[in-house]
């Protein structure tokens, strides 16, 4: 009975598989879910000058069971929303142009290093993931070192006699693009390795026999068949960057007001907790509709490749 | 590898015997102390003490508003103080368990506790004000002999600040230590509450924005040292500390600082005990031990801050005594104000501002 035996193992197969996915299940339940849970309720609350500084949702007092809900918050960002919605344009526009030069840089490299032999290969990959053991905080002081006025670049150029004024690089928006790709390449480039160490030579070489042009194959095999990679590195880099407080701050000019700060002024300056808690969660709604579209995406791919090989 | 467990063994034997006496857990302003006021404090009393920085109010704040710090003696700004009370973050602290509290200086503990409403919320540890920081030679240089380094006007004018774009004008990302600030400079009272003076100090601001290098609260110590900006609206001991810098590199940057004619605001940073502190018979022993003149006149010489400590004086560095930067002189004296602690809508008002100022918006 060869057919029964078979739906046997899929079922054992299937209860395995669910007890290896319930441990990453409860840590994102307990240090994703209920934090994010918790925000949600704090956007929702009034703030006050207590410890926290917001009254609780909900509770028990003398009174019995209360809720102390309001949509203030939400009422507040609607109220000023041209005070929010450049910074988040910003933001958005940092984190776009961020991936995609570094999408540009990685792709060849990760290229290389998977096409390198595999002695070359561990060496390049510790390359690449060197600058995650030191802290980026270290990193962007050094490029501060390395870009300021009369730092070593320009010190270089001048004794060399390339320039006579030091060039001005430190507070435009050449630095911070510096600090965003030299501290997020890494996320670009291991994903992309991950896909194009396995990518089969034996395509490319049935493409370029049957008289494909290197664009041709580029575009139509190595491409589609990296894209996976490619979508991964690409949501690696954009949602931290979305985020990213620490480096405009640090290699910015002032006229580039990002959504990090907004947020840090709302919690840290207003000491308005449920504002700030507001505002993340919009931020959160926004950014989940390109990933949900994007995993929906990869999520036919992966059907339509189940469908196609027949098994899994 | 042998040596460093040995030393690490004596370490936590050395730790233990301290425990006799108790732990103090101190959380302070980064560069606020004299390199050796612990350690002799320590040895003084054998009190183990576990000593952290911050460089942000703000930091301080949030910690201490999530509650369950840790901590048994913190050292907030007055307005940071004030709010942390009314929210029950702090104690009252009982000035009776205080010998030396007759050294403090009474005026200047008289306008903190002004400001605070309260007479025992906390002791004057330093204060400052906020002034204008100059490169003296890059500043003559753009703007004569005559350069007006003694008024807001240098960095404020925007026909001023056209001038020393080309250098780097940097300003303190600190809304409540310049907003006041752009008030007094077009005559209006430092102290106010009202929005609409704020409005239009942003519009001040704005007029300049295009000429500033950036808006940031510390990075423009290191920067004015090395010459890399030549103006910037800073703390009185931030400017002294990048002078130091620059005349240890020997750099040929001189950097001087000023308190503008126009006038300033006047703060204060003072020791409290948190209203959770576990050791809290430790933290008044510090208290006191900081309030010993010979104690607060080390911390002086080394931060260059001026003390809330009177009997200090006599063996606080002439140098820094006779400093007007420091120490104010009388004249000057007259036109500092305090910020009073504003309430959370005015704390909008006075955000959305600069908020905009900063973005350019």
């Amino acid at each position: 009975m060869p057919q029964r035996h078979s739906i046997l193992a899929k079922l054992a197969g299937r209860t395995g598989r669910r007890l290896v996915v319930l441990g990453p299940l409860l840590w994102l339940a307990v240090f994703f879910m209920l934090p994010l849970l918790e925000t949600l309720q704090v956007s929702f609350s009034v703030a006050q000058r207590s410890i926290p500084p917001y009254a609780p949702l909900w509770g028990f007092d003398e009174g019995g069971f209360f809720t102390n809900f309001t949509l203030d918050n939400y009422g507040l960002l609607a109220r000023y929303w041209q005070d929010y919605i450049g910074p988040a344009f910003n933001s958005i526009r940092l984190a776009f142009f961020s991936t995609l030069v570094c999408l540009l840089f990685a792709y060849p490299m990760a290229w290389w290093i998977a096409r390198s032999t595999p002695k070359w290969r561990v060496f390049l990959l510790v390359m690449v993931m060197l600058p995650f053991w030191t802290s980026s905080l270290l990193r962007i002081y050094a490029l501060i070192g390395l870009l300021n006025p009369n730092g070593f670049i320009n010190g270089m150029l001048m004794w060399l006699g390339v320039i006579e004024a030091p060039i001005r690089m430190m507070q435009t928006d050449f630095s911070i693009y510096m600090g965003m790709v030299l501290t997020y390449l890494p996320l670009m480039i291991l994903p992309l390795y991950a896909v194009m160490v396995r990518l089969d030579d034996d395509v490319i070489e049935a493409a370029t026999d049957l008289g494909a042009s290197g664009v041709q194959i580029f575009w139509t095999v190595i491409f589609p068949l990296t894209l996976p990679g490619v979508i991964a590195g690409c949501l690696l880099v954009f949602i931290p960057a979305v985020g990213e407080f620490v480096i405009p701050a640090l290699l910015g000019g002032p006229d580039q007001l990002m959504m990090g700060k907004v947020l840090w002024t709302e919690f840290f300056r207003n000491r308005d907790w449920p504002v700030a808690a507001a505002i993340a969660m919009l931020l959160l709604a926004i950014l989940t509709v390109p990933i949900i579209y994007a995993r929906y995406q990869d999520g036919r791919v992966d059907d339509k490749h189940e469908k196609e090989t027949g098994a899994r | 590898m042998k040596p460093t467990i040995k030393y690490a063994a004596i370490a936590i034997l050395a730790s233990n015997i301290a425990y006799a006496e108790g732990q103090l857990n101190i959380y302070n302003w980064s560069d606020y102390i004299a390199e050796d006021t612990i350690a002799n404090f320590e040895a003084e009393t054998g009190i183990s003490v576990t000593y952290d920085v911050y460089d942000s109010n703000e930091v301080l704040e949030a910690k201490m508003m999530a509650g369950s710090s840790g901590y048994d003696l913190v050292v907030p700004t007055g307005d940071f103080l004030a709010r942390g009370r009314e929210a029950g973050v702090y104690a009252d602290i009982d000035l009776a368990r205080l010998a030396n509290i007759g050294n403090q200086d009474r005026q200047v503990q008289g306008l903190a506790d002004a400001q605070l409403e309260a007479r025992n919320a906390g002791v004057v540890y330093m204060w400052g004000t906020t002034g204008i920081a100059y490169n003296v030679d890059m500043v003559r240089e753009r703007l004569g002999d005559n350069a007006p380094t003694d008024s807001w006007d240098l960095i404020l004018d925007p026909a001023n600040a056209a001038k020393l774009a080309d250098c780097g004008i940097a300003i303190l990302d600190a809304p409540t230590d310049v907003l006041p600030n752009v008030v007094a400079y077009q005559g209006g009272a430092g102290d106010t509450t009202d929005p609409k003076l704020f409005e239009k100090a942003g519009e001040v601001l704005n007029a300049v924005r295009p000429h500033l290098r950036y808006i940031h609260s510390s990075q423009s110590i290191n920067d004015i040292a090395n010459g890399d900006i030549c103006a910037a609206i800073m703390w009185s001991g931030d400017a002294f500390q990048a002078a130091y810098r620059a005349e240890e590199a020997n750099n040929g940057h001189v950097i001087d600082y000023s308190i503008p004619s126009e006038g300033t605001n006047l703060w204060f940073d003072l020791m409290a005990i948190p209203a959770d502190a576990k050791n809290v018979d430790n933290a008044y022993k510090f208290i006191d031990y900081m309030m010993r003149a010979d104690v607060a006149a080390n911390n002086v010489n080394y931060v260059w801050y001026a003390s809330g400590n009177q009997a200090a004086k006599a063996s606080i560095d002439p140098e820094i005594l006779e400093h007007p930067g420091i120490y104010p002189t009388e004249e000057s004296q007259k036109k500092l104000f305090v910020v009073p602690v504003y309430d959370a809508r005015l704390d909008r008002v006075v955000n959305r501002v600069w908020s905009r100022f900063s973005s350019g918006g």
